[in-house]
This record gives C-alpha cells, sequence and structure tokens, in this order.
C-alpha cells in the first residue's frame, strides 16, 4: 500500500470515528425527518395534486419527498450513522475496556496527583495490621478489594460497577440490532390487509406493494359486528374468525378486535376497518295505510324499484347498522329511502328501526317501518408477518438496559496505599463527581473515628 | 367535591406558588422561597388527588379508563409530571429560584385546560383500550416534563450567562440574577435532567411501538407523531453527545435543550393541531 493510500484510509477511518460527524448526522437526520412530515407521502390525493404546481411536483418527485424515509439518500444517512455508531464503538472500546479488565492497581505519586479526591492521615501501627484493617474496612463499606505489595509498600483496590461503563455501547450496539431486525423484517416478512364478506373465507391476501400472497390455510369470518357509543363514537369492532388449516379447523371462532389480534402460523391478523359487502344484502320494511288496512311486508335490494300497494314505488338510497354517527340524537340501523307517488315527484326520507313509530309524524298517506336487514358486512384486516420483530425488541431491550448503565451507574474506583505507618486514600468516578464526593467524604470520616 | 373543582384549586395553587417565586426573586428572602416551594406542593397533593377522583368518576359513569385518553387529561397529567420532577430536583438541590421558570409551565398547561379544552370524561374509542395507554402516556410524559425543566434551566443558564457577560451591568441586574444558581450548576442540572428524560422518552417510544405493533402490526410507520418523537430523540441525542466534546457545553447546550423542548412540544401538540395521524384526538 503506498503512503498516501494509507493517508487516505486513516482519514476515512478518522471521520467516521470522529464525534462532530456523529453529531452533525443526528441533527441531519432531525431536521430532514421534518420533509415527510410536512409533505404528504405514499399515495398522493387527487386534492392536494391541485394544490402543487407541476414544477414542485417534479421537484419533490425527483428528490423523493413523497416517499421521503425509503428514498436513497435518507438510507444513505441512516447507513452513514451506523457506520459512524460502529466505529466510534470500534474506537474507543479497547481504551474502555482495558480500564475495566486491567486497572491501575498501584497508586504511585504520579497517579495520585491525577486523582480528584484524596486524603492522607497517620493511624500508627504497624503495616501489615494497616493493611489487614483497610481490607476488612474497604470490604464492609465499599467493595472487596485487591491488595498489591509494591517496594514494600500495600496498595488496595476497590471498584464498584465497572461494567457501567459498557452502557454506552449496549446503546450503540442496542441501535444496529433493531437495524437488523428491520432489514430481517423487510426482507422475509410482509404487510398487506384482507376484506372478508361474513361467511366467505380467504386463503390469500394481498401486500401492500401489489403482491399475492398464498397463506397455506385459510381464515373464514363467522361475523363482524360494530358497536357505537350514545355519542356515536365507535365502541367495538368485532370479527369472529375461524382458522382451517389442511381441512381441519385450528381455530374456531375466535373474536378478534382492535387490540387482539390473531396469529397462526407467525401470520397475524388485526382488526382494522370494515364495510357492508357490496354483493346480495335485502332491507325489509313493512308498510301500512294512514287510513288503515292489513300492513305489507317489502323487501328490497340497493336500488332496486319495489311496487307498493297503492301504486306508487319505493327504492333503498342507504342504509347503515348505526346511525348515530350520521344522526346523533338516533341510534340502531336506519335506510334512506325514496318513494315515487304514481305520476308524483320523487321523496326521500330516512326510517330507523328502533323507532317504528317515527314516521307517523312525516304525515305521508303511507306509513313505513324498518324491520332491519339482512345484508352483509365485510371486516377489513391488517396481515403481517415479521420475523423481524423480536430481533427488534431485543435491541429495544437493550437501549434501555444501555441508558440505565449510561445514565445511572457510575463506575467508582478506590485505592488505598500504606506506607511508613501513613495510609492514603484516593477515588474518582466515571460520573457524577459531586455524588462521589459525598461518599468519599463519609468514607473517609468512618474510617479516621475507627 | 368533584375533580373539575379539584383541578381549579390546583392551577390557583400553581398561580400563587409562581407570583410567591416571582417575590422571591425580588425580595431574596428564603422564608418567600419556601413559601414558593409550599404552595406548588400543596397544587400537587390536590391535582394527584384530582387526577385518582377523575379516573373514579369514570368508573362511576361506566367508562372506566385511566384519565389519560384526551388533549385535556393529558394537558393535566403533563403539568402533574412537570410539578413532580420540580419537586423532586427541589427536594434534591435545593435550588428554589428554579420554581420560578418552571412553575409557568405547568400552571401554563393548567390554565390552557381549565379554561380551553372540553372537560368531558368521553368513552375510549377501539384503538386506545389498551393496558400499553398507560405504560406509554406516562413514560413519554414524564420524558417531556424532564425536558420542560431542563428548558427552564437552560433559559435560566442564559440569562445569567449573559448578564456575566456584559460585566458593566452587574450593578442593575444583579440583583435577581445573583440568585440564580451558578452557571456551572445550572448547567449540570440541564445535563442532569436531560440524562432523566432521554430513557423515559426512549421507554416512551419503544412502548408506543410495541402497542402499535400490537395494535395493527407495524411497530413503527414513519406516522408524523413517531417521526417527531424520533426528531426529539434525535435531538436530545445531538445534546447528549455534544456534551463529550468540549465546543458543546454551556451556551450552545442550553441552546440545543431549548430546542429539544421546542420539538418536544410541537411532537405533543404541533402533530395533533397541525399535521394529521394516528393521534388525533387534538383535532377535536
Amino acid at each position: 500500500m503506498t503512503n498516501s493510500n494509507r493517508g487516505f484510509l486513516q482519514a476515512l477511518w478518522d471521520f467516521f470515528c470522529s464525534l462532530k460527524l456523529a453529531i452533525s448526522l443526528l441533527i441531519l437526520l432531525a431536521a430532514t425527518s421534518i420533509i415527510g412530515t410536512i409533505i404528504p407521502q405514499g399515495q398522493l390525493r387527487p386534492e392536494y395534486l391541485q394544490t402543487i404546481s407541476q414544477a414542485k411536483l417534479k421537484l419533490y418527485s425527483t428528490l423523493g419527498f413523497f416517499d421521503m424515509y425509503h428514498s436513497w439518500w435518507f438510507m444513505l444517512l441512516l447507513y452513514l450513522f451506523t457506520v459512524n455508531i460502529v466505529a466510534c464503538s470500534i474506537k474507543r472500546l479497547p481504551r474502555v475496556w482495558k480500564i475495566i479488565s486491567e486497572p491501575t492497581l498501584v497508586m504511585t505519586d504520579s497517579f495520585e496527583k491525577s486523582l480528584a479526591l484524596t486524603h492522607d492521615f497517620k493511624p500508627g501501627g504497624d503495616a501489615a495490621t494497616l493493611r489487614d484493617k483497610m481490607v476488612a474496612f474497604l470490604k464492609a463499606e465499599f467493595a472487596a478489594p485487591v491488595v498489591t505489595e509494591h517496594d514494600g509498600e500495600y496498595h488496595l483496590f476497590a471498584q464498584k460497577a465497572p461494567y457501567s461503563r459498557l452502557g454506552v455501547y449496549v446503546v450503540h450496539l442496542s441501535i444496529v440490532i433493531i437495524f437488523i431486525g428491520a432489514l430481517i423484517g423487510s426482507f422475509f416478512g410482509f404487510k398487506g390487509f384482507v376484506n372478508i364478506t361474513e361467511g366467505g373465507s380467504v386463503s390469500a391476501v394481498q401486500t401492500f406493494s401489489g403482491q399475492r400472497i398464498n397463506l397455506g390455510f385459510s381464515v373464514k369470518c363467522d361475523d363482524f359486528k360494530a358497536t357505537f357509543y350514545d355519542t356515536g363514537a365507535p365502541k367495538e369492532f368485532r370479527s369472529v374468525l375461524t382458522v382451517t388449516d389442511n381441512g381441519r379447523v385450528v381455530i374456531d371462532k375466535r373474536p378478534v378486535i382492535v387490540n387482539d389480534p390473531l396469529t397462526y402460523k407467525g401470520i397475524t391478523f388485526y382488526q382494522s376497518s370494515y364495510g357492508q359487502a357490496e354483493e346480495g344484502g335485502l332491507f325489509h320494511f313493512t308498510v301500512r295505510d294512514r287510513k288503515g288496512g292489513a300492513p305489507v311486508k317489502i323487501s328490497a335490494g340497493y336500488g332496486e324499484k319495489k311496487p307498493l300497494p297503492d301504486g306508487s314505488m319505493m327504492q333503498v338510497l342507504e342504509a347503515t347498522q348505526e346511525v348515530s354517527q350520521f344522526v346523533p340524537q338516533f341510534n340502531g340501523p336506519a335506510a334512506r329511502i325514496e318513494v315515487t307517488p304514481k305520476g308524483g315527484q320523487p321523496l326521500a326520507f330516512i326510517v330507523f328501526r328502533n323507532f317504528p313509530n317515527f314516521d307517523e309524524q312525516r304525515g305521508g298517506a303511507q306509513i313505513f317501518t324498518y324491520d332491519g336487514s339482512d345484508e352483509k358486512m365485510y371486516t377489513g384486516l391488517q396481515v403481517a408477518k415479521d420475523p423481524g420483530v423480536w430481533v427488534v425488541w431485543t435491541g429495544c431491550f437493550m437501549m434501555v438496559l444501555g441508558c440505565c448503565m449510561a445514565f445511572f451507574m457510575s463506575h467508582k474506583r478506590i485505592w488505598v496505599r500504606v506506607r511508613k505507618g501513613h495510609v492514603t486514600i484516593g477515588g474518582g468516578a466515571s460520573k457524577n463527581p459531586a455524588g462521589f464526593q459525598i461518599l468519599f467524604d463519609e468514607l473517609v470520616d468512618k474510617l479516621k473515628k475507627q | 367535591m368533584t375533580s373539575s373543582m379539584m383541578f381549579n384549586i390546583a392551577t390557583f395553587s400553581y398561580l400563587v406558588s409562581m407570583l410567591i417565586f416571582f417575590a422571591f426573586l425580588a425580595t431574596k428572602v428564603k422564608g418567600v422561597g419556601l413559601a414558593g416551594s409550599l404552595a406548588s406542593y400543596f397544587g400537587f397533593i390536590v391535582h394527584t388527588t384530582a387526577i385518582v377522583l377523575r379516573w373514579k368518576e369514570s368508573y362511576d359513569i361506566g367508562h372506566g379508563h385511566a384519565p389519560l385518553s384526551n388533549l385535556y387529561e393529558s394537558v393535566t397529567f403533563f403539568a402533574w409530571t412537570i410539578i413532580l420532577i420540580f419537586g423532586i430536583i427541589d427536594l434534591k438541590y435545593k435550588y428554589r429560584v428554579v420554581g420560578a421558570f418552571v412553575v409557568p409551565f405547568a400552571l401554563f398547561g393548567m390554565a390552557w385546560a381549565q379554561l380551553g379544552l372540553s372537560s368531558g370524561i368521553e368513552p375510549l374509542v377501539p384503538a386506545l383500550q389498551s393496558n400499553w395507554l398507560l405504560y406509554h402516556v406516562i413514560t413519554c410524559f414524564l420524558g417531556y416534563a424532564a425536558f420542560a425543566v431542563a428548558c427552564g434551566l437552560s433559559i435560566m443558564y442564559l440569562i445569567k450567562a449573559g448578564q456575566e457577560g456584559s460585566a458593566d451591568s452587574t450593578a442593575q441586574a444583579g440583583g435577581v440574577i445573583s440568585m440564580f444558581p451558578s452557571i456551572k450548576v445550572l448547567d449540570d442540572l440541564n445535563y442532569k435532567a436531560i440524562m432523566v428524560g432521554f430513557p423515559l422518552l426512549t421507554l416512551g417510544i419503544i412502548t408506543g411501538a410495541a402497542w402499535a405493533n400490537y395494535a395493527w402490526g407495524t411497530y413503527w410507520s414513519w406516522d408524523p407523531k413517531e417521526t417527531w418523537s424520533l426528531i426529539v430523540w434525535f435531538v436530545y441525542a445531538a445534546f447528549l453527545h455534544a456534551r463529550i466534546t468540549r465546543g458543546w457545553v454551556g451556551k450552545r447546550a442550553a441552546i440545543l435543550s431549548i430546542v429539544g423542548f421546542a420539538a418536544t412540544i410541537f411532537c405533543y401538540l404541533g402533530v395533533n393541531l397541525v399535521l394529521s395521524g394516528l393521534h388525533s384526538y387534538g383535532g377535536r
């Protein structure tokens, strides 16, 4: 390798090890992330497209702003960030490891000067007795010391929580692990959706990227129900699902609600939406004449024109299982119907199943009651398979653990030297010097009282 | 007594506490500072009772959920966590004057909740019906509160450092500002508050991700709220790393801490009020 080559590699290495790069990347990632929260992501709505100019649209899509978090430059930032974390850790870890694994056991005079806290006193007695006394003292009050004999002097070293120095690196590693988990998920997992009509079943789902995935088993929706509070706010969306694998029912009529998904063979089904199935469905009404006479039952499908006894025609315009979202004073199923008298103008109005007498107030010649429908609902399920998710959780757990080690624990060290009747005690901590000073002063106080 | 009456008493206590702290700044009488702390502690106790009572009230109505579900409840809880973190710092470090810069955050939150937000106890929509609500909200807001305290400390730092920078004005402004802890202490406390807030925010993001994964199968979807929480995380991660290099202590650290809190507030409120997304409670 030529000198200039080595120089370049060294410069590159130094660049990736620098803390300045880390700070710059963190701030750059924070600043650029804002773009994607302001500009709509993914599928663009026509209303949005109308509000921006062609030039802007072209610029934004060239820069990848519409799928910002997957754009090449944002990915590049994340990869740089990862390389930076790894390089920084590799550079600093050996030094930290040396502090942990090969502690300074002997407090020389020059080392003593480098310590923030020292105390010297002369208790009297021979060296061996003093040494034993100090060992017992440290063991009882701080931590069991290592004793070294050096030039006729005794040196004691005791420490607490040396591994807390690794906390930072645990956090760094956890970020890399989370990224690995995310990659595993994106390569070996999928995210998709499926709609199942009540009574129907599916054995394949559509991914968000447009692929069709065969599940290898089938999922049937036995029933779907949406319930609402009096205010019209949704209370619960509940699908009852049955899973059949190889002709055998493996999960029978399991209710699935939001926050309680169903998992089978690593594939999880989440309640996410619902709606009225397009096909089939009949709406049932009873019609009676205001002047009296026997009521007549009528059933009609969507948009189907049905003749009434008096010769007028009726049809169902729309219907809902829960009207309180639209008309808060009422609840339960409702239908909006249109009645066209013979040779007259069509008239549209709403009938409510839970309020059978309501239509009397309309004052029409005929009084309608809505008896409900046997139309079908469909349940909308998100489907996800993510084998990387446990890797991500492991990373998250490590991150919290590492943060606690890094922020709330401190590597505390105490040295004691016994020399010619003198006992010198010195100490230092990797964090919170003020807190350590209190501990150190207490130790010295106790020692003097002995 | 109803919870909303007790929330009002707590708000009033924080107002009194803030005014006493301002008087403390002006008079420098120790007893006045103590009175300021005591007023905020009294408010805190009433506030705590109010939250518990509201929890009970929601069970009495039949909705039965922790009072953390809508904007009113979250703002009052945020104010509670700010006073909690202030109380810990006050008891541990005894820098009373910090209250003059932290209690106003809680007061502002409470006043806004009492005057501007709907305080009805609403039932939970399906997505919120989960124990994760509790874990997620508590961790996030404790983190936010630590950042609020750090922001107050940073403002004090900038005032004090600015005044020390212009030596000629000492005679004039020295009175109030001489009460402040030294800039070294302010810088250190700022760092400590963020040191507490950062792991809590991390935990808050993780519990949110776990909840999202459990509710709809995606632990991360770059939803605006998620993205903003990550932005906040990046800013404070930058702050913590900046502490290691020499050029970034003091003024620059204080500014970064204030920027971080501004991002936190945007993450909490701005995203709901300005942008749309999964956490849409603020829009209503």
